[in-house]
């Protein structure tokens, strides 16, 4: 029966928990990137698709962490969404295998500009423990151009919640400056 | 539980306790010897340089028995008797270069030409500058048939992979799966590494399933050196194993019911799941557990408020499993779409030697915890759930069940530990070994040997999935393309955990 929980819900507390900020160097660095790359804002919302370029599973684990109840990554304006070609972001763990190379770049094509790519796990870094094996050419930046990392073995969702915030955070500081007087 | 094969095989040299060589005349024979005993399972087939390797396990019980035979560019392929032996002859065939001969299926597989050169695991790799070849699917005839190619990249957060569809209206005919995405040459990185560095390879063959891979690795490590674990270590292993169980049935639970769209449980799940890895990192350091188990032992200690940690949230899943469970198994709308849904039957399970949930929902009684056992399971109480029907509300109901008893299970570890020293030093030596250990999905296998360095001279780690996968392909035939998303998630293969 549904109806007893749903009556305990109306009561209970969310169990959602209360964002993370975002580093201030990490907003600062995309922030120039940004600028650099003369990058249209893109919005307060954005759209992330999820490619695997060859990981163990580990960082899928704790992405998918990410839409659960306690996370919910949806209340900040972050969703998953199914294609690159509705996507605003390209999050990719693992090591750039070869055998996913061509794969990537398609996926990378098919996002429409301005997007943000961001390789998540010490893999996508540098190809992590695997960075030395033939069939591997190393961290995500080997492939397609990487805009924030996200470390860790694999990073726990609250970092990856961190690191796409301050996402948000730079799409906001660059909102403020173009509107001047505003 | 001697039959032709078995007699074959125990005619070989012996090379260890366990491993049989066999002369190249010998090995020809045992395709034959194979089709006269069908109650010896082929669990795993693999290769080194100069050899290939296979190993058996008798249905009735028994423990594992090793063949090998030296093989230089070619072999007698054992896939006409035990079909499952064929994705093991084409991961030979793409990372040693040895060929099957007779075998059943030779197209490549791991390797997709894009590597710069083949056979990367064989004494000489050979430049390799074409361009990728195409790959060739195994067709399907009739009126109308249409293909549906999903992937390598999928539309939900999932490991990389490419599903090859053949359908007739909304019914699926033939599936393919082509995998070999994620080959990350984990093989390959291990030799000439000790054991100990080589463990956060073996902890990443397979992210969800870390636990259960550094286990046994550590176990064939162990085996290998002659070293025995201090009962503690053992303890905190199981328990270790345990939470990781408990932490992938809750998640597929959900997930299976978000396939059906009953969201409810999806959320639930997903909450009660991350407490668990809160639990783990509060009593290990990690969420996942990763780089926990070491050859020699465990690399950390449980922290002392560990123990109320895991408690703490194991209680939160108890309490709330029977309010799941009921909702689970009384919505008529989610039973529609589980029972009766790709069914795997018996005979199937049987000839491939399918582990784990997938294995024990289609009747295979067989749990290498009570089955091959090893420390702390030889000691501790627990059943094993086995189902006939082998659809995908059987596999998920072995999955709840096994879960109610990895709570128990955990509460009994956590009451026997008792003090003592978790990590033992590993000697310089050569040796062999082999390991075994339950993982969530099923055995994990893994055979190491140990040059007089002390360093890895060859390596092999077979996941579960490897018996898995082409029963999937099997369970899915005929059932409409919308019910492939839970076909699929409730045997939950490991893409990264078969592509090496």
């Amino acid at each position: 029966m549904l109806w007893p929980s749903l009556i305990r819900s109306l009561f209970r507390r969310p169990l959602s928990e209360p964002a993370p900020s975002p580093a201030e160097a990490t907003v600062t660095a995309l922030a120039e990137r940004l600028e650099a790359a003369a990058q249209v804002r893109l919005g307060r919302s954005l759209a992330i698709r999820h490619v695997d370029s060859g990981s163990c599973n580990g960082c899928e684990l704790e992405v998918n962490a990410l839409s659960g109840v306690v996370y919910d990554l949806e209340r900040f304006g972050l969703r998953f969404v199914a294609s690159p070609r509705h996507a605003d972001v390209l999050l990719v763990t693992g090591p750039a295998c070869h055998n996913m190379a061509e794969a990537m770049q398609r996926a990378f094509l098919c996002t429409p500009d301005p997007k943000w790519v961001v390789a998540v796990g010490d893999c996508a870094l540098d190809g992590g423990v695997f960075r030395d094996s033939y069939a591997v050419a190393g961290g995500v930046d080997r492939v397609l151009p990487v805009d924030l990392v996200i470390p860790g073995c694999p990073p726990s969702p609250a970092m990856l919640l961190e690191g796409l915030l301050s996402l948000l955070a730079v799409q906001e500081e660059a909102g403020e400056d173009e509107v001047p007087g505003n | 539980m001697s039959g032709p094969a078995t007699r074959l095989i125990l005619s070989g040299t012996a090379r260890t306790p366990f491993r049989r060589e066999l002369e190249p005349a010998a090995w020809a024979g045992l395709p034959g010897a194979l089709r006269q005993q069908p109650d010896l399972e082929l669990l795993a087939l693999w290769a080194e340089i100069g050899a290939v390797h296979a190993a058996f396990r008798p249905s009735g019980g028994g423990s594992l028995l090793l063949a090998s035979t030296a093989a230089e560019g070619n072999y007698p392929a054992l896939s006409p008797a035990r079909p499952a032996a064929s994705w093991f002859e084409r991961a030979i065939a793409d990372l040693w270069g040895l060929r099957a001969e007779g075998g059943v299926d030779g197209r490549p597989w791991l390797d997709h030409g894009r590597w710069g050169f083949a056979a990367p695991l064989s004494a000489r790799p050979l430049a390799q500058a074409s361009e990728p070849p195409q790959p060739e699917f195994l067709p399907a005839e009739g009126e109308g048939v249409h293909q549906i190619p999903v992937g390598p990249i999928h539309a939900g957060i999932i490991e990389p992979g490419h599903f090859r569809l053949h359908v007739q209206g909304e019914a699926i005919v033939r599936l393919e799966a082509r995998l070999g995405y994620a080959h990350k040459g984990t093989l390959g990185l291990m030799r000439g590494r000790s054991p100990r560095s080589a463990a956060r390879l073996a902890a990443r063959l397979s992210g969800d399933s870390t636990v259960a891979h550094a286990w046994a690795f550590a176990q064939a490590a162990e085996a290998a050196l002659g070293v025995a674990v201090p009962p503690r270590a053992a303890l905190l292993r199981g328990l270790m194993a345990e939470l990781e169980r408990i932490g992938n049935h809750l998640s597929d639970w959900g997930s299976l019911c978000n396939d059906a769209a009953f969201a409810w449980p999806h959320a639930r799940c997903g909450a009660l799941r991350e407490g668990v890895l809160r639990a783990s990192e509060a009593a290990f350091g990690h969420r996942l557990l990763m780089d926990r188990v070491v050859p020699g032992g465990v690399s950390i200690d449980i922290a002392p408020s560990g123990v109320a940690a895991i408690r703490e949230a194991l209680a939160l899943v108890a309490a709330e499993m029977p309010a799941l469970r009921r909702v689970t198994e009384d919505h008529a709308s989610l039973q529609d779409r589980l029972a009766g849904t790709g069914v795997l039957r018996p005979d199937w399970a049987a000839a491939f030697a399918a582990g784990g949930f997938v294995g024990r929902a289609s009747g295979r009684d067989f749990d290498a915890r009570r089955d091959l056992p090893y420390a702390p399971y030889d000691a501790l109480p627990f059943t094993v759930p086995v189902l006939q029907a082998g659809d995908v509300e059987a596999r998920l109901s072995i999955r709840l069940e096994e879960l109610a008893q990895s709570l128990a299970l955990v509460a009994a570890l956590l009451e026997r530990l008792e003090p003592g020293d978790t990590l033992v030093s590993l000697p310089v030596r050569s040796g062999e070994g082999l390991g075994v250990v339950e993982g969530f999905r099923g055995e994990v296998l893994c055979w190491m040997a140990l040059g007089e360095d002390g360093l890895i001279r060859s390596a092999f780690l077979r996941d579960p999935s490897w018996l898995q996968w082409p029963l999937l392909e099997v369970a899915v035939e005929g059932n409409i393309v919308a019910d492939f998303p839970l076909c699929n998630k409730s045997f939950n293969c490991s893409y990264s955990g078969v592509d090496l």
